[in-house]
């Protein structure tokens, strides 16, 4: 009999001791509390922003998971936001390699300086990737995109896809950390077909280095 | 036979002079690497070859000297460890202040004081808070570079004790993933890995430890290409300046509650104010 006592003893001190461990752990933060937060601390930002500062049910997705969402949530990304993409009227996907080179470098746009705009909102390109060889001042967030098109063999099919990837990373990438150029406004059908042009041309200086 | 000998040897010598260049940018990469750290040891062996001392300097004499609409010093303020403590304040923060009943880092509770104690109105203080190239920081920012300087060589050691404090790391950690804005970028985006960089400008990782203690214990910081000393609520505004975010307001939950993720994840790490940037 006592020793069953002391056995309970053990067990529910151990269990206590796991309890007050638990309660050690930090409480992730809830949805309410993190709106509330964001909301407040942008009281100069206009009307508009308070949803753009949620981000949409992909992005909350993304944020839940770190950017690592399971198999089934992934599919259910790709597929959203592959319906987002919209292809050029006429059906040509590739502009003009040299304006093209003129987004990859510019960063300018929305930044809250850049109101009103004076020029046009650039992709940004070489901030997180390298494209021409000349060009050394390039970032390695993303992969490398020199000599693209050389090695896709300026196909087609790779056309289409770089077009995609650009518009929309997401289609091809769930939760990728590259912007969703095309499907959030910043680059219009124009620019994302000249940076087609710069990535997938023989001619283009991406694809001889 | 002798056209496949010369063939060969031809294709050794241009795989041997590739890798010959290969190797030799990384040594060039290496010797660039070496002198930069000579250059920063240097700087470190003699503080006050860093501009940003005149800032700890001014921030001390604005903190001792009488100001404000109610012409009282600053040495009433309490930083976390009494009225008037300054050793080690700035290793304890961020922290809970039962007056004002809120977690606040170093600049939130100085502007906490410049206001309640010497008469400062607050609108005033939150409008354009940090410095333009070439501009001083501004007095509040001085201040906290003073206090923060006056943590050196202790270990950040933010005890996150408090139920709001407990709340406000988890807050930082949630924000520090959230992704939004037409960029689709979170802090992770960028600072999520390793031996990444923008542009020339390599990224710390600060979901890893070993990479926060080495990185955040610099800031403030003086910035050689704005030629002035920045805050660290001065560097989340201009990361969020650059994420395609409208302007974060100086001492708000959102970049108190990142300081208070950066911190923990710098737990250990070694405070040595003010640091030296690009």
């Amino acid at each position: 009999m006592r020793q069953q006592l002391r056995i309970m003893c053990v067990l529910l001190a151990w269990i206590a001791a796991a309890g007050s461990a638990c309660a050690q752990q930090i409480k992730a933060a809830d949805e309410v509390s993190i709106d509330a937060a964001m909301r407040s601390a942008f009281p100069k930002a206009s009307a508009d922003w308070p949803t753009r500062l949620k981000g949409d049910e992909t992005m909350q997705a993304c944020s839940q998971y770190k950017d690592a969402p399971s198999a089934e949530l992934a599919r259910a990304i790709a597929a959203r936001e592959g319906a987002s993409i919209q292809y050029p009227p006429n059906g040509k996907l590739r502009g003009d390699w040299k304006r093209g080179e003129q987004v990859a470098q510019s960063g300018y746009g929305l930044r809250f300086t850049d109101y009103p705009p004076t020029r046009e909102t650039g992709g940004n390109c070489y901030a997180c990737h390298q494209l021409t060889k000349q060009e050394v001042s390039y970032g390695t967030v993303g992969p490398s995109l020199l000599e693209y098109g050389k090695i896709r063999k300026f196909s087609e099919a790779d056309t289409k896809a770089a077009y995609e990837k650009i518009y929309n990373s997401h289609a091809t990438f769930p939760c990728s950390l590259m912007p969703r150029f095309g499907a959030n406004g910043v680059l219009t059908i124009e620019q994302i077909k000249d940076l087609v042009a710069l990535l997938m041309s023989p001619e283009s200086p991406v694809n001889r280095p | 036979m002798k056209t496949i000998r010369r063939n060969v040897c031809a294709a050794i010598l241009v795989f041997a002079s590739g890798l010959a260049g290969a190797v030799h940018a990384q040594q060039s990469s290496d010797a660039i690497e070496r002198e930069l750290e000579t250059y920063r040891s240097m700087m470190r062996s003699d503080p006050w070859s860093n501009p940003g001392m005149l800032d700890v300097d001014r921030g001390e004499t604005l903190w001792k000297t009488p100001g404000g609409p109610n012409n009282v010093s600053l040495e009433g303020c309490d930083l976390g460890l009494g009225p008037g403590k300054v050793d080690g304040a700035f290793a304890a923060l961020p922290r809970y202040f039962a007056d004002a009943d809120r977690v606040m880092d170093v600049e939130a509770r100085i502007l906490w004081c410049m206001e309640k104690l010497q008469g400062f109105e607050r609108a005033k203080l939150l409008n354009r808070p940090h410095p333009g190239p070439g501009m001083p920081v501004k007095d509040l920012g001085a201040i906290a570079t003073y206090v923060a300087y006056r943590s050196n060589g202790r270990s950040f050691a933010a005890a996150f004790s408090h139920p709001k404090e407990k709340e406000m790391l988890a807050l930082g950690e949630a924000l520090f993933f959230r992704r939004s804005g037409p960029m689709d970028f979170a802090c992770s985006t960028c600072h999520g890995d390793s031996g990444k960089r923008i542009r020339l400008q390599p990224l710390p990782f600060f979901s890893k430890p070993d990479e926060a203690r080495k990185i955040v214990g610099a800031w403030p910081a003086y910035r050689v290409s704005t030629a002035h000393v920045m805050t660290m609520q001065h560097r989340i505004y201009d990361c969020f300046w650059q994420m395609r975010l409208p302007e974060v307001e100086l001492g708000s939950d959102v970049p108190v509650a990142l300081i208070s993720y950066l911190v923990k994840q710098a737990e250990g790490g070694e405070i040595s104010i003010p640091g030296m940037k690009r």
